[in-house]
This record gives structure tokens, sequence and C-alpha cells, in this order.
């Protein structure tokens, strides 16, 4: 096994009981970067100089014996709508093409406390609006177990770092499902906490009232490492939850015998995957040998999500959005005749189509006439989705289903369909609206040898659970471990 | 829900957003699909349900009014496509 290959805690213990070093480590992750990354295209900003300077810190901290933090000498990679002091954060938008955050977001200045590396920021659909990163203004990031599919989005680039094994774990967003649904679609593991579980400070705005820093890694108990450091009350973020922050990987091995499953019957029906099917029914099999009970329920306003969310987090989108008008950063057109068209020209050169479709739309949503009809309704049915999942949880312990409908689709295949891309989503969404927590884990892989994800959902601020309930699994199984065979150009 | 040229126009000039005749094309088109969909709300009955915006129980946030350290102005400035002493520059505001 190559030393990349290893998970984020193997590598711990290694560095710690001096076994490697740190620099070594980086140098190998970053040789292994540069031979790959060509074909994947995870990274819009590659961080080598400052990793390696952070390299020889921590490797002399440990020589002296100094303490050292909870991720010392990990690379991690940051999405790059995520802001990092004095390093490029673009939101992989034209109009943030130049923009270097005079401050770090509190996720990122709690990975620097504990002395994890940054090796770089990851593409994304730009701010964070898409399921593929095809709406990426710089690349298109390729999922490694197939090049000719997308990895998932909106945090793809962090999705595909991991699976690729240019980072032991990364940091992703999500607002609608766009850590689980590219975490399911690469292999590997994502978690998007309860909403207020973990800061947004630095994080770039898009839909405030559903978005959430979550977590990328390539198994269960380094996503309980990951979330353990970036959880916790922060006082710039006012949504952020003052609830204390459980030692994750404490008894994470506790098995689940009694566990109540929910499946709720809405997300199996319908067109739906065959293979992503099968998977889900053999590991429901797994559960229920393993002492779990699997229990029907129902969660009736599922099909209204889709239709809620584009209202909510575009009416959202479309107010955060504002701020960018070429005044303080960013864009700005040249030699505008006046303000208005200052603003108009920076806009319309700065933002992508996706981004203007998303911002019109929620304008519409808002607008005098139309805001009782669309935000309003809209929040209204939030409610009864909300709803859904507190009657069930009162029958069950957690629910799973499927994070994606389908696996990895091929790039291009669904971008010119707005529609289309937003319904991918369809089974990480209500999650966001109802502001519960959720996982997602490799569960097993389609005929052609895709991944396939499986998502677990629970009461908010349960994470702890779900991440026991998530280990019972892959300890289980071997699907976590499976690496993809890259077939690449350059050697 | 049909949305037509004209009030595409409307909608982009609140957004500042300025389009093409072939955007204006494609995104009558596809916002009325949306929209289409989005419809499918309007089959609910939502007469005696409150709306909901935050998922948690958020009420005001408050702290002491104590003064603290914030990002200096050099920082601030820095990212500016224009400024002039300590102040973003723009173009003229008032005729």
């Amino acid at each position: 096994m190559r030393l990349f290959e290893f998970t984020a805690l193997q590598i711990k213990n290694k560095i710690l009981s001096k076994e490697i070093s740190v620099s070594d480590f980086i140098k190998n992750v970053f040789d292994r970067i540069k031979r790959v990354e060509p074909n994947i295209q995870a990274f819009i900003t590659i961080n080598e100089e400052e990793a390696i300077k952070k390299a020889i810190e921590i490797d002399r901290k440990i020589e002296n014996k100094e303490n050292v933090g909870l991720l010392a000498g990990l690379p991690i990679a940051v999405k790059d709508n995520i802001c990092t002091k004095n390093l490029y954060t673009t939101c992989a938008s034209k109009i943030l093409k130049t923009f270097i955050p005079p401050y770090d977001a509190f996720v990122v200045k709690r990975l620097r406390e504990e002395d994890a590396i940054i090796v770089g920021k990851t593409n994304l659909d730009e701010f964070a609006m898409g399921s593929s990163t095809e709406n990426s203004s710089y690349k298109i990031t390729r999922n490694p177990w197939n090049l000719e599919c997308v990895p998932g989005g909106s945090s793809g680039g962090s999705a595909a770092a991991v699976a690729a094994d240019f980072s032991l774990m990364a940091l992703g967003s999500e607002t609608g499902g766009s850590v689980r649904q590219p975490a399911a679609l690469c292999g590997v593991v994502g978690i998007k906490p309860t909403y207020g579980r973990v800061s947004r400070y630095g994080l770039v705005a898009f839909g405030s009232s559903l978005d959430q820093v979550g977590t990328v890694s390539k198994d269960v108990r380094d996503a309980a490492l990951l979330l353990g450091v970036i959880a916790g009350y922060d006082l710039h973020d006012s949504t952020s939850a003052n609830v204390p922050v459980p030692d994750y990987l404490d008894r994470i091995d506790s098995g689940i015998d009694g566990l109540r499953i929910g499946i709720p019957k809405e997300y199996f029906t319908g067109s739906f995957n065959a293979d992503v099917n099968k998977a889900l029914k053999d590991a429901l099999k797994i559960y229920e040998r393993l002492g779990a009970q699997v229990v029907d329920i129902s969660l009736p306003h599922t099909e209204y999500a889709v239709a809620v969310y584009y209202i909510v987090a575009n009416a959202e989108a479309s107010s955060n959005l504002a701020r960018y008008d070429g005044v303080r950063y960013g864009h700005r057109t040249s030699k505008p005749s006046g303000i208005i068209d200052m603003y108009c020209r920076t806009r319309s050169e700065g933002f992508g189509n996706e981004v203007k479709r998303r911002i019109m739309l929620g304008n519409y949503a808002l607008s005098s006439g139309y805001y009782d009809a669309y935000y309003l309704k809209a929040s209204k049915v939030r409610n009864l989705i909300k709803n859904d999942f507190d009657a069930a949880f009162e029958k069950v312990d957690c629910i799973i289903c499927p994070t994606s409908p389908v696996p990895a689709f091929k790039i291009g295949e669904r971008a010119n369909n707005p529609l289309e891309m937003y319904l991918s989503d369809i089974y990480t969404i209500p999650a966001n609206l109802a502001g519960i927590p959720g996982i997602s884990i490799p569960c097993g892989f389609s005929e052609e040898g895709l991944p396939i994800g499986m998502q677990i959902l629970g009461k908010h601020f349960e994470e702890k659970k779900l991440l026991q309930i998530a280990y019972a699994f892959e300890r289980e199984t071997d699907f976590h471990v499976k690496k993809p065979v890259l077939k690449i150009s350059s050697m | 829900m049909k949305i037509d040229k004209e009030e595409i126009e409307y909608i982009a000039n609140l957004s500042r957003i300025r389009l093409t005749e072939q955007e204006r094309e494609l995104f009558v088109h596809q916002l009325s699909s949306i929209l289409s969909y989005i419809e499918k709300l309007n089959t609910l009955d939502t007469e005696n349900v409150k709306p909901m915006a935050y998922t948690n129980k958020v009420s005001n946030v408050f702290r002491e009014d104590e003064l603290e350290p914030s990002i200096s102005l050099p920082d601030v400035l820095i990212n500016a496509p224009a400024t002039k002493g300590c102040f973003f520059k723009v173009p003229k505001v008032i005729e």
C-alpha cells in the first residue's frame, strides 16, 4: 500500500510514532497530486509552498516533544468557497477571481489550530450552485472512478481529491446535498452536520438558512475525527448552536443492536436505478443481521422538497449575492458610465448562467405580487417537511435511503437541463430543509463499477449516533477500502 | 407558469443583470419550465401552516457591547478594485 492511500488516523499514528515525518509524507502527497491532478482537475489553487513550510514546522514540534494538534501534519483540501487567509478563495466564479480573504473562516481557523496542512482549494459549481461541478468557471473536475463522469457537486473537487488520494480529508459545504451527493458518487464518506453544529463564519453565503460546512473522508472514523475539530459554538455566527460537542470517536464501535431503521416508502418508488436499489436492499440485510429492526415509514411531503428548495435557496441566494457589486472586492467592469451601469455590467460579466438563473428566480419569488405565492408558500411547505421528519423520528432512530438516485452520470449529460439537474438532489434536499444531520457512506458498486452511496439521516445534533450506525456497517464491508483504478495519461 | 420576455427583463433589472438577446430567449424557456415544476406546491393546502425559515429555535442573540479589534483598514481595502485614501472609489452616484 502506498503512503497516500492510508486513512487520516493511520497516518496520524505513523507521524506521532515517528515512523514517518510530516515533510516526507507531504512530499509524497504532492508527488501524487502532480502526477494525477492533470487528469482529475480537483483543485483551483494548490498550496504547496505553505504546506511544505507548515510540515517542517510540525516536524520540529514533534522533534522537540511539544504538544501538537489533533490533526498534526494531516493534509486537508478545502472547498474554494471557504475563506482562507492570504489564499485565493474564488467560489469558482469569475467575479471573485482575484479575491484573497483577509481572514480565515471559523473552520479553517480550527484546522490551523489543530496543525492540519491545507493542500489546496478545491473546485466547485460556481457559488456552490450545482450538482456536478460542471458549473465551475475554471475547470471541469473528473470522477476518479471514471474520467468521463462527473464527480457530483457542488463539492465535487473535495470528493474527487479524497477519492484520488490528493488529501486525506477535505472540507465541503452543503446547501442541498453538496457534500453527501459527491461523496456518494466518488465512493467516499460525507457528512452534512445539523444546521448550527458548525459555524458558517467565513463560508461564502449561498442559502443562509440551509448552508452548513461538511466533511469528506476515506472512512467513518476519519469523519468523526474531522467533525470533532470543526464543530462547536462560534460567536461570529449568530445561528451557531451552543450545544456541547461530544467525542465522536469515543465508543464509535458500540454497535447497533436494537436500532430501529426507518425506510421511507416515498424514497423507494418511481424510476429507480436498479443497481442503487439492490445495493440498498443488501445494506439493509446487513443491518438486520447486526440486530437492527427495519421499519416502513412515510415522509408524505417528500415530492415537494425540490420545489420548496429552489424557492427558498434561490430567494436567499438572490439576497446574499447582491453584495457582488464591484465595489469592495472582486471583478469590476471597465469604464462604467455610472454606478448602475457598473453594477449591471460587473455582475453580467462576473456571473455564469446558472448563478444568473438562480438570482433571477430568487428575485422573482421575492418580488412584489409573487412573494405570497412563492416564498411564503414554500416556507410553509418547508414546515410540513420538517414535521414529517419529527413524526418519523418518534418511531425510528434513523432513516436510511439512497444518497443519489443514480451513480455518477456522464459529463455533459444533464448540463443543458437545469430542472433535471435539480432533481439529482431529490434525496438529499429534505435534510437541509429540516436542518437534520446526514452521512453518506459507500454501500456498493454499479455494474459499470461506479460507487453507490447510502445515506443515514438522524435527529438534530445526533451526529454521534449516525457515526456509530455508519461505522457498524463499514466494519462489516469493504466498499470504503476499494480504490479507483486510474487510467492516467501522464505518468 | 409561463413567463414572458418582458417579465424576464423586469427580473433581470431587479437583479442588476443585463441579458443578451440569446440569454433572454434561454431564460424565458428555462425559468418557465422551473416555475411550472414549482406549481406543484399549489396542490397542497397550507391555510393553517406556519411558515418556517430556521429549523433551530433561534431567538435574538445578544452580547455585551464591548470594543473588539476588527479587520484592519488596509486589509479591508486590499481587495477593492478602486480606492482613494481610506475610501472605496465608485463612479459618481448623484448627478
